[in-house]
């Protein structure tokens, strides 16, 4: 790099070249000139930014991916002669009073019976500690997690074993009928009962608007009167044989006991059906403990919160997300592309147009809360509100898009993601080569047509970028949503398989607002401190789905526009 | 090349009336007259902002021919290519005065569809561009945005205009792979090809071998040929060889101005300026 050339030497040149050989040497490169000391500056940036992400992603992925795992139960027998059995959480050292204490967390469980469900315990205070054969972890549906040995198994309230490992068994047999009744319970309270108070409801609403549109005395409204009679007459026929089925599942499933002696000798009975998950946690082979592992990432993604979502899965905030993600993409590309295509193509570039540029583009700083708050105000109450005074007169005072939903949310955080998409949108734009809009516009093209076939198909790849970013930041905003349509428990999913499929009003879960939640509003935190992980692991995953599909549309625009085959 | 026999011309002192601002005449052949003429430039100013780029530039095209404009980089024959198909509107800081017609019609009016008018002329431009898409939709585009669906037709088209521009046996079998992974000169082939698919009237041709070898130049050459008479060209050129095989007439022009303009036999071996002289015989400088 430093190699020195001397300049050559000057030829020997008659009068009009001797301008040439007292020409002044050039300079040595000076060290600056170099820029090693900038690529070290740059290169350690880059380091330090890696190891910031990476260690964030690190720290989700091991906390995420171990929250599932199985451990060891254990049986720790005080200094005072009580004892406890637990799962240990962790271990550290604090100051208390001025000295050192060792100490570790145990989730000891059996919250119904002792009122927490984590214990820390002294190190100094611990006599023994033992892994009992027969100790099982039982996860149930209310009540958080119970820990203790087997006695008996009952049917009928008549005690059929006491041995462990047969009381264990019959566990077995019979917890699959048993959660298949529970099931079908689920099923026809939610679904058949739903349905039932669905068709009355319409049935009101029905009776409602003949009532506002004919008025209370006319025939409409009397006939309207009559039917929703007759459907609620119905209903209560429906509503009583639907109660008389639940009840004998109910029945049959009570049947059905299993007894648990905690550490401290109190015996729990527990019907089966309410067991979700038990092992006997000391027991488990490797490919128990994958079992268990898998089951419960299993249960994770596809079932419905329980416990105030500490247990239980995600799905519906899953589903949430994911819908709430797509629709906001959907509005806010054609749209922010469509702003951008005026900015750029037809606006006449001035300082009218440099100030929308510099607003759009500081739109991005404004706190999401703002936009939650304008979201509320404006979509929730005004549209919402005027769409249902125009086309759902009958249900008020109860809304229907007047209040916090999926499509406000969307919209919010379209208008949120708008300033991303019009920034990337017109950067593509603008990196379309004038000669093609030149040589389309000199076949006899219109500005739209040119803009329609060529200007557009070239920027796809970059409005595609623009959508990437958008996702990214939508995906993970929470604040606004909080104002606008997210809840902690939704009582139907956004997008199901009743007509219409996507139901824009309703209010749905969401995976931020479920971190949050979980980490600052549940009642047990030490619980939920894992859930936080594997639900934060869970949302990053999604994005970097989303964002992938994203990245694989815009390579393949790429491709094809650059002549490779596809 | 055309060497004359130790000039006979003496120096007009035309570049210092030039450069000293002075208003003169261009010296146009008396032949060119003679001919039916497509385009009329009469008396086109042009202005990029408070820059004038062309000074009272008046001179036809004479219908069927081709006429060569020559000149010194920079002295605004692109310029004066791009008033014919008023691509100049693109730019905002462009002022125009004077007329051109096509066919006797004025076209740089402001009520001038433009759109129709560009229909009429087609140009290829010095650097090929064709669009991110197939061959065949590059070559059937003007077809296509006047909303043809007949795909025999379409089909038909662009083979005829592949074949003129002399592309047809390189592409037959990759009609509907990108355009743009064709090379250079086949890229700028197909911007001929697709000129000449709209079938205009006249076609303006900015330098279109400026990018191709010298076998793809000659086959270009050879094009040119072809095409005149079912279309009047006009076209740029730095190569003076080009021009004088090409071309039926040719334009020298200088800082914005026509310099001289007739027929190319008599530009080359009979010019009136010994600027022109100067210029065509590669003396200039
Ligand atoms: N968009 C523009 N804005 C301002 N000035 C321009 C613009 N385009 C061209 N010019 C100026 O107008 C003059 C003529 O340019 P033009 O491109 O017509 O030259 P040319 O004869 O085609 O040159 P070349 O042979 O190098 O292509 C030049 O001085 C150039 O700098
Ligand atoms: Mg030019």
């Amino acid at each position: 790099m430093t190699t020195t050339l001397e300049p050559p030497a000057p030829t020997p040149a008659p009068e009009a070249s001797r301008q040439r050989a007292r020409k002044r040497p050039r300079r040595r490169t000076q060290l600056s000139a170099h820029g090693e000391p900038f690529v070290w500056i740059s290169g350690g940036a880059l380091v330090l930014a890696l190891a910031m992400v990476v260690g964030l992603f690190a720290l989700v992925l091991g906390f995420g991916l171990g929250t599932f795992w199985p451990g060891p139960l254990e049986q720790i027998t005080l200094e005072d002669g009580t004892s406890v059995l637990g799962e240990l959480q962790r271990e550290e050292t604090v100051r208390l009073d001025g000295e050192e204490v060792d100490r570790r967390l145990i989730r000891v469980g059996n919250r119904d019976l002792t009122g927490v469900s984590f214990r820390w315990i002294d190190n100094a205070d611990v006599a023994k500690v033992e892994r009992p054969d027969w100790a099982l972890v039982v996860e149930r549906l209310s009540w958080g997690r119970f820990y203790g040995t087997p006695v008996s198994y009952q049917v009928q309230g008549e005690v059929v074993t006491e041995d462990p490992a047969e009381v264990w068994s019959a566990f077995l047999a019979e917890q699959g009928p048993a959660r298949e009744r529970l099931a079908e319970i689920r099923t026809l309270e939610e679904h058949e009962i739903g349905r039932v108070n669905a068709r009355l409801e319409r049935a009101r609403l029905a009776t409602r608007g003949a009532e506002l549109r004919f008025g209370e005395d006319s025939d409409e409204a009397r006939r309207a009167k009559m039917q929703e009679l007759r459907i609620q007459e119905e209903g209560e026929a429906s509503f009583a044989e639907l109660g008389a089925k639940i009840a004998a599942l109910r029945a049959k499933n009570a049947e059905q006991k299993v007894v648990f002696r905690t550490s401290d000798g109190v015996d729990v009975p527990m019907e089966v059906a309410s067991i979700v998950r038990a092992y006997p946690a000391n027991r488990l082979s490797f490919t128990g403990k994958v079992g268990v592992y898998l089951a419960r990432w299993w249960e994770f993604l596809s079932a419905d919160p329980r416990e105030s979502n500490m247990e239980g899965g995600v799905f519906p905030a899953i589903l949430g997300t994911v819908s709430m993600t797509l629709l906001m993409s959907i509005l806010v590309v054609p749209f922010g592309v469509l702003a951008a295509l005026y900015l750029r193509e037809y606006a006449k570039q001035g300082i009218v147009v440099s100030t929308i540029r510099i607003v759009v583009n500081n739109l991005a700083g404004v706190p999401s809360i703002v936009f939650g708050v304008f979201g509320l105000g404006f979509f929730c109450y005004v549209v919402g509100g005027s769409i249902d005074r125009a086309f759902f007169p009958e249900a008020l005072p109860d809304p229907t898009f007047g209040k916090r939903g999926l499509i406000w949310a969307a919209l919010t955080l379209a208008l949120l993601t708008l300033p991303v998409v019009i920034v990337a949108t017109e950067e593509a734009l603008a990196a379309v080569p004038s000669s093609m809009r030149e040589g389309s516009l000199a076949c006899g093209a219109t500005k739209w047509q040119t803009i329609r076939r060529i200007v557009l198909p070239r920027a796809a790849p970059g409005i595609m970028t623009g959508m990437v970013l958008a996702i990214a930041r939508g995906a993970g905003e929470v604040a606004p949503l909080m104002l606008v349509g997210a809840v902690k428990l939704a009582p139907s999913l956004p997008v199901d398989l009743t007509a219409p499929f996507v139901h824009p009003s309703r209010s749905f879960m969401h995976l931020g607002f479920h971190i949050f939640d979980l980490g600052f509003q549940s009642p047990d935190s030490e619980a939920a401190k894992p859930m936080i992980y594997t639900t934060t692991l869970l949302l990053i995953v999604i994005i970097l789905a989303l964002n992938s599909i994203a990245f694989w549309v815009r390579g393949r625009l790429r491709r094809k526009l650059q002549g490779v085959h596809v | 090349m055309n060497e004359l026999p130790g000039s006979i011309l003496e120096p007009s002192g035309l570049f210092d009336a030039i450069h000293e601002g002075r208003s003169f005449d261009a010296v146009v052949h008396e032949a060119t007259f003679d001919e039916r003429s497509i385009l009329e430039i009469e008396k086109l100013r042009l202005w990029y902002g408070s820059s004038q780029a062309l000074f009272d530039i008046s001179m036809l095209c004479p219908e069927g021919k081709v006429t060569a404009l020559i000149g010194p980089s920079g002295c605004g024959k692109s310029t004066l290519l791009r008033c014919v198909n008023r691509m100049n509107d693109l730019i905002d800081t462009v002022r125009i005065e004077g007329q051109i017609r096509l066919s006797g019609q004025p076209i740089l009016d402001s009520g001038t569809d433009v759109i129709e008018l560009r229909k009429r002329i087609g140009m290829v431009f010095q650097k090929p561009n064709p669009f991110p898409m197939s061959i065949f939709e590059n070559v059937v585009y003007s077809l296509r945005i006047d909303g043809e669906r007949d795909r025999g037709l379409l089909e038909e088209v662009c083979e005829e205009s592949l074949k003129g521009a002399g592309l047809w046996e390189e592409v037959k079998d990759r009609l509907e792979s990108s355009a743009l992974a064709l090379s250079g000169g086949q890229q700028q082939r197909l911007c001929i090809a697709r000129a000449i698919a709209a079938e205009p009237e006249v076609l303006l041709l900015d330098e279109p071998c400026s990018a191709l070898d010298p076998i793809a130049t000659g086959r270009v050459e050879d094009l040119i040929d072809e095409l005149k008479g079912t279309y009047s060209i006009l076209m740029v050129t730095h190569n003076m060889q080009q021009a004088s095989r090409a071309s039926d007439y040719t334009a020298f022009m200088y800082l914005g101005r026509l310099v001289e303009f007739g027929p190319t036999q008599d530009l080359f071996l009979q010019p009136r300026l010994k600027e022109t002289e100067d210029y065509v015989t590669g003396r200039f400088g």
